[in-house]
């Protein structure tokens, strides 16, 4: 990670258990970052890259660790579980690609945009999952 | 057009405040997978689901959405009622389906 050390750091449990409040992390880092008075633009790209990751993660995960860090220029957010990994990102990459359960496709998510919209919406999108272990997901958003 | 031409348009059940029923909107995106919203919609859209769980009000958040409207006689739940309030969404119900409640706020100039 590539963070400097001078950032502000908040964490955030995703409660993998409970689908009704996935999502309420992202919701914090919005209203968070709206206090802090950054572009409009820059905070909804953040927090929509930020709400499907934490869905991915009750989804397919049963939760896990969000941290975000903030300076002026840059946001990262490192979304960390312990789920069963991504076998094929490149695939997971494609648009309307998911392994996501029918039972959630009728909640309104996994249509395969997840991962395709979260590279969309950052600057920088890293992925390191492995199968078995887990996944980590760090996203970069510069403010200029 | 306003939130408040919309819920006359579509005869809809409104909860929003009233300062809320003046504001003017351009654009609107209708689906039930939140994750086409997430993925197609505009910024500030209306949202048209017939969808009945949070994650629609929380979906609106993100993208600073302030007007969702849920179609084919559905009725929000005391959750969803209270996460719109909390997020400053007006929250719209009418019986009309998504093909005819989208028709008709089309035809009356919203995303055109």
């Amino acid at each position: 990670m590539t963070v400097s050390s001078d950032a502000l750091h908040f964490h955030y449990d995703v409660d993998g258990n409970n689908f009704t409040s996935a999502g309420e992390a992202s919701v914090q880092v919005k209203r968070m970052l709206r206090q802090m008075g950054y572009h409009p633009d820059l905070i909804r790209r953040i927090s929509v890259a930020m709400y499907e990751g934490e869905i991915n993660m009750v989804i397919h995960a049963k939760g896990g660790d969000a941290d975000v860090y903030v300076t002026p220029d840059c946001i990262t957010v490192i979304l960390k579980d312990v789920g069963p990994g991504i076998k094929d990102v490149n695939l997971a990459m494609q648009e309307g690609y998911s392994t996501a359960p029918d039972n959630i496709r009728s909640l309104g998510f996994g249509a395969g945009m997840g991962l395709p919209n979260m590279k969309r919406y950052s600057d920088e999108l890293k992925i390191d999952s492995v199968v078995g272990v887990g996944t980590t997901i760090e996203m970069t958003f510069r403010s200029a | 057009m306003t939130i408040r031409e919309i819920a006359e348009r579509i005869d809809a059940v409104v909860y929003a405040e009233p300062e809320q029923m003046d504001e003017d909107l351009t654009g609107a995106f209708g689906s039930d997978m939140m994750s086409d919203v997430l993925a197609f919609a505009e910024d500030r859209d209306v949202l048209l689901t017939g969808l009945l769980n949070p994650q629609i009000v929380r979906t609106a958040h993100m993208l600073d959405m302030s007007c969702i409207i849920i179609v084919r006689g559905k009725t929000a739940t005391e959750e969803i009622k209270r996460l719109a309030a909390e997020n400053e969404i007006a929250l719209l119900e009418t019986k009309l389906t998504m093909y005819e409640a989208c028709g008709k706020l089309y035809e009356g100039g919203l995303g055109r």
